[in-house]
């Protein structure tokens, strides 16, 4: 508690607990005038639609209001679960974030690692520059970027595994449902590795200076001071990170998806936010796209449960 | 490992290794932009072409006049500037009132209104609900519909929270002897004193603002009038990946006159000039503030 003036303790000792709550609220009226008005907003446009799960167990129809529909009990979820295009989706979505989540733990430590070990000042900081510069760019002009570059008339990669000789014609990346998932990955790690890797670049600057030099007395080398020093040293904040990506596995978004989709790949980029924005609202389905969502939320937030208990268990500390 | 036991040539290879990886991750990081930023200004015919790499190869300001003469992009642009001006300037105020009010320990409401907050970082409603949820509230088919939904993060106020938090609590403490209640300390000590970690936040609002455009597609897609740039790109860029040429409805000029490439190359530049504009003067605060983000969670 932060001191409060003489006036204040006075009245504190005078007035019984009621009065003392409202001598204290006109008191802190302007604290309340600042904060209420956020208050309202944040309950109306995130604790309201949680109301809106109701939708999932009813056949709802716009017109009328959410007491005012035919309840159907778990109908939805039932046609959901015995839907062959749920499974493929799931599959989609837990494959591409699986892969997603791999990539993102990897490339940006080692990114980091190898920028930690640049000593040119004005080289790190160009190559700095340069790779936090994509993650401000939208998804719309990475996807066009990429789509571009993949492309077979005129596009980079293929040229460049031409005159490797690696291939004797263009591939058609975007067509292929196979490469998909491989494509989507590496947009994200193109777009995010440089910035993941300030998190990891900050725990790494962190480290204590004087185990290095006792380890260079030591003998040790570049690789086994990264091994030992550097990668222990920034666990926390991985175990951190990793905890709560986890509870994105299956809520990845659906950005990359609908932007380098197309529907000769449609079997391999539909993930679930998609499956919901095509049934709940361009077929106004409203009740089965809310049913899909509730699925969602309810897998990302054990997910995210289990993977904290399992920390806890292991570190007897708590991420959330 | 040879480096381990030869120190001096190992821990050249090693340097030279790094920066040369370095220096082909730089390399695969900038040549998109600059090849489309080459396409763009190079003849639209020749570019058919193809072999365009880093320089135009006949050079030509064609490409911007045609696509300056879309209605459609003419409006997107009004109203991306003007969502993302309006947006972030109630963005940061509503960030920073909210963190302020939150890091006051002698605040009655401090405790559930935290909590209230916190909780919304674990869950959402999901697609539908809030589709519903802005349906009802008739905010569909008007231009509020990208500022309201969007007053406040979260997160943000947690990352201001943690910098007033940090703010040695004596310059509030000698504002309330002076007399002033809270708003005036809130808008004459806090606000200044944020400064900082508001450029900070104002940078991650803007470009979310500015990069946003989903919801045009799904609560503005009917009303041209209400269009955004990075919904029309989007437009352009689906419209092609199905082999139609792009069509705008608005467009005054014939664009079969211009190959679709050419057109597509120059509205991503127009989109993404912007924020490499600013960019370089905000690195310095970014960086602080993704730390920041990160030691609270």
């Amino acid at each position: 508690m932060k001191p409060l003036t003489t006036e204040d303790a006075s009245k504190r000792m005078k007035g019984r607990a009621g009065s003392r709550f409202w001598n204290k609220m006109v008191q802190q009226r302007y604290l309340y005038l600042m904060s209420i008005p956020f208050v309202i907003w944040i309950f109306v446009f995130s604790y309201v639609p949680i109301w809106g799960w109701l939708m999932a167990f009813q056949n709802y129809k716009p017109k009328n209001g959410i007491f005012d529909q035919k309840w159907v009990g778990l109908e939805h979820f039932i046609e959901l679960f015995s839907d062959d295009r749920f499974y493929l989706v799931l599959r989609n979505t837990l494959g591409m974030s699986i892969m997603g989540l791999i990539v993102s733990f990897t490339v940006p430590i080692i990114f980091a690692l190898f920028l930690n070990e640049i000593k040119g000042k004005f080289f790190k900081r160009s190559i700095q520059t340069i790779s936090y510069l994509p993650h401000f760019v939208s998804w719309v002009v990475v996807a066009g970027l990429i789509t571009k570059m993949l492309s077979t008339d005129g596009g980079a990669v293929n040229q460049l595994l031409m005159s490797l000789r690696l291939i004797d014609e263009p591939i058609l990346f975007m067509a292929k449902g196979e490469w998909f998932w491989s494509i989507v990955t590496i947009s994200d790690m193109w777009k995010e590795t440089g910035w993941n890797s300030i998190i990891f670049l900050a725990a790494m600057s962190g480290i204590d200076p004087e185990l290095y030099e006792a380890s260079t007395v030591d003998g040790a080398g570049r690789f086994r001071k990264m091994w030992h020093i550097t990668l222990p040293g920034i666990r926390t904040t991985f175990m951190v990170l990793f905890i709560l990506s986890i509870g994105h596995l299956i809520s990845i978004g659906f950005e990359k998806q609908f932007l380098l989709g197309n529907p000769q790949v449609i079997d391999y980029s539909e993930v679930l936010d998609l499956y919901a924005l095509n049934y709940g609202i361009n077929l106004s389905r409203y009740s089965y796209g809310t049913a899909i969502g509730i699925f969602n939320s309810v897998v990302s937030i054990l997910l995210v449960f289990t993977a904290n208990a399992i920390y806890k268990r292991v570190t007897k500390e708590s991420v959330i | 490992m040879a480096g381990i036991k030869v120190r001096s040539t190992g821990d050249k290879a090693f340097d030279t290794t790094v920066y040369i990886i370095m220096t082909i991750v730089g390399i695969v990081t900038i040549y998109p932009f600059l090849n489309v930023l080459a396409i763009s200004f190079n003849n639209s015919i020749d570019t058919v072409r193809g072999g365009i790499t880093i320089f135009p190869r006949q050079f030509t300001l064609e490409n911007y006049k045609t696509i300056f003469g879309f209605d459609g992009l003419l409006t997107g642009f009004q109203n991306s500037v003007l969502r993302t001006l309006l947006g972030t300037a109630v963005g940061v105020l509503s960030a920073s009132m909210m963190a302020y009010t939150l890091s006051r320990r002698d605040f009655q409401a401090r405790r559930w209104m935290s909590v209230m907050f916190a909780m919304t970082m674990y869950f959402s409603g999901g697609l539908i609900p809030t589709y519903m949820l802005i349906r009802k509230l008739d905010l569909i088919s008007t231009f509020w519909v990208y500022i309201i939904p969007a007053i406040l993060s979260v997160w943000n106020v947690f990352v201001v929270r943690s910098y007033i938090d940090g703010l040695p609590l004596a310059l509030q403490e000698s504002g309330k002897i002076d007399g002033a209640n809270d708003w005036t300390i809130f808008w004459k000590i806090i606000l200044p004193l944020c400064q900082p970690v508001l450029a900070t936040i104002a940078l991650f609002i803007a470009v979310s603002h500015w990069n946003s455009w989903f919801d045009t597609y799904l609560y503005n897609s009917q009303r041209p009038e209400f269009t955004t740039l990075q919904y029309e790109l989007m437009k352009v860029l689906q419209s092609t990946q199905a082999n139609t040429n792009y069509r705008d409805p608005n467009a005054v000029h014939n664009i079969a006159a211009v190959s679709p490439e050419s057109i597509r190359m120059a509205i991503t530049i127009v989109v993404t000039v912007p924020i490499i504009v600013v960019y370089p003067f905000l690195q310095r605060y970014f960086v602080k503030g993704m730390t920041l983000g990160a030691v609270k969670s």
